[in-house]
């Protein structure tokens, strides 16, 4: 038995509160304000992220940092993992995931493209707040070009 | 679907971010409203909406058919319990009338990661099972009530979600049509 439906319809009843939150606040043409999803994914990324690798022996650099994230930690949470990882080696990696969990439930067409954002905002939080556990302040993105695929920019930041 | 290969337990990590996310979600609402009260309502809505989508998951993947009373209903709800929430409650406290009863949970995996702080005391944190269970049922033409009696999160024993049946709802057929 799985309760995997029961953490998808968790993760887009936030998004549901969240948006009527929202309402009546926003602007005219202005982008939607998705940071209160983006900081509910943070404290979860962050914590889960500690309670996964807490008996695992530290991870060599960034990138095997990011190649965990890539695989264990995504197929954890996503049930597969990362088709694609790049890096410029300057601190940018581009995650590619072509069937990402959340937009598979909805349609691959060119609909709902710019209600997007939405659900993916959470995962960004995610990325950012288990980085940011593993000791890397980063910024993360991310784009949707064609559903159900989509992109993570992460942007580290060096000081 | 074959799994993906993970070094995880993907069931328990999949608990783990439900009870994560969820401790997120509430701690944001109570920033967002400042009456616990209206926090509560609000988890309880959450919870309805949710109810409403998850029962037709729990039909389609358990393939059930009408209940005959509701013993048969609550035996139904206990399966529920276990599949999504993974703990199996005992039915109790029926009410003479037989119309009210009980789930008691040993433990709850929602609230397992979970401390109170005293000046939320009054808050439902686990309202979300009480709207599940709610909008669940309302889905199958059963209106029914729903609350938490006890809580582990201050302190009792066990928790105990009563359900009370209110009616039973009639199919409204749209205006126009026989």
């Amino acid at each position: 038995m799985s309760d995997d439906a029961v953490f998808e319809f968790l993760h887009s009843e936030l998004i549901n509160y969240i948006i009527s939150q929202n309402e009546g606040k926003s602007k005219e043409g202005k982008d939607e304000d998705l940071s209160n999803i983006e900081y509910i994914g943070f404290s979860t990324g962050y914590r889960i992220i500690e309670r996964l690798t807490k008996e695992m022996p530290r991870f060599k650099d960034e990138l095997d940092t990011m190649k965990f994230i890539c695989t264990d930690f995504w197929s954890a949470l996503y049930k597969k993992q990362i088709d694609n990882l790049r890096t410029n080696h300057q601190g940018v990696y581009v995650l590619q995931d072509n069937s990402f969990r959340f937009l598979t439930k909805l349609s691959s067409g060119k609909q709902y493209l710019e209600v997007a954002p939405r659900f993916v905002a959470f995962t960004c939080g995610i990325i950012r707040g288990s980085l940011a556990n593993l000791g890397i302040g980063c910024l993360v993105t991310a784009e949707v070009q064609n559903m159900p695929s989509c992109k993570f920019h992460i942007q580290v930041q060096r000081t | 679907m074959s799994r993906a290969s993970t070094r995880f337990d993907t069931k328990k990590v999949n608990s783990e971010l439900v009870t994560l996310t969820y401790g997120a979600l509430v701690a944001q609402m109570i920033k967002d409203l400042d009456n616990t009260e209206d926090v509560s309502k609000q988890l309880e809505r959450l919870g309805y909406n949710m109810g409403i989508r998850l029962i037709e998951d729990f039909l389609a993947k358990t393939g059930t058919g009408r209940c005959l009373d509701l013993k048969d209903t609550a035996d139904k709800i206990q399966s529920a319990f276990r599949m999504y929430l993974g703990v199996q409650p005992n039915v109790a406290n029926w009410s003479a009338a037989g119309d009210e009863f009980s789930f008691i949970l040993d433990s709850n995996p929602l609230t397992d990661l979970v401390e109170l702080p005293d000046e939320l005391k009054n808050l439902k944190y686990c309202n979300i099972i009480c709207g599940v269970i709610r909008g669940a049922l309302e889905m199958v033409q059963l209106d029914v009530q729903s609350w938490i009696v006890q809580d582990q999160l201050k302190g009792d024993q066990n928790t105990e979600v009563r359900v009370k049946f209110i009616r039973r709802l009639e199919d409204a057929m749209p205006a126009g049509e026989d």
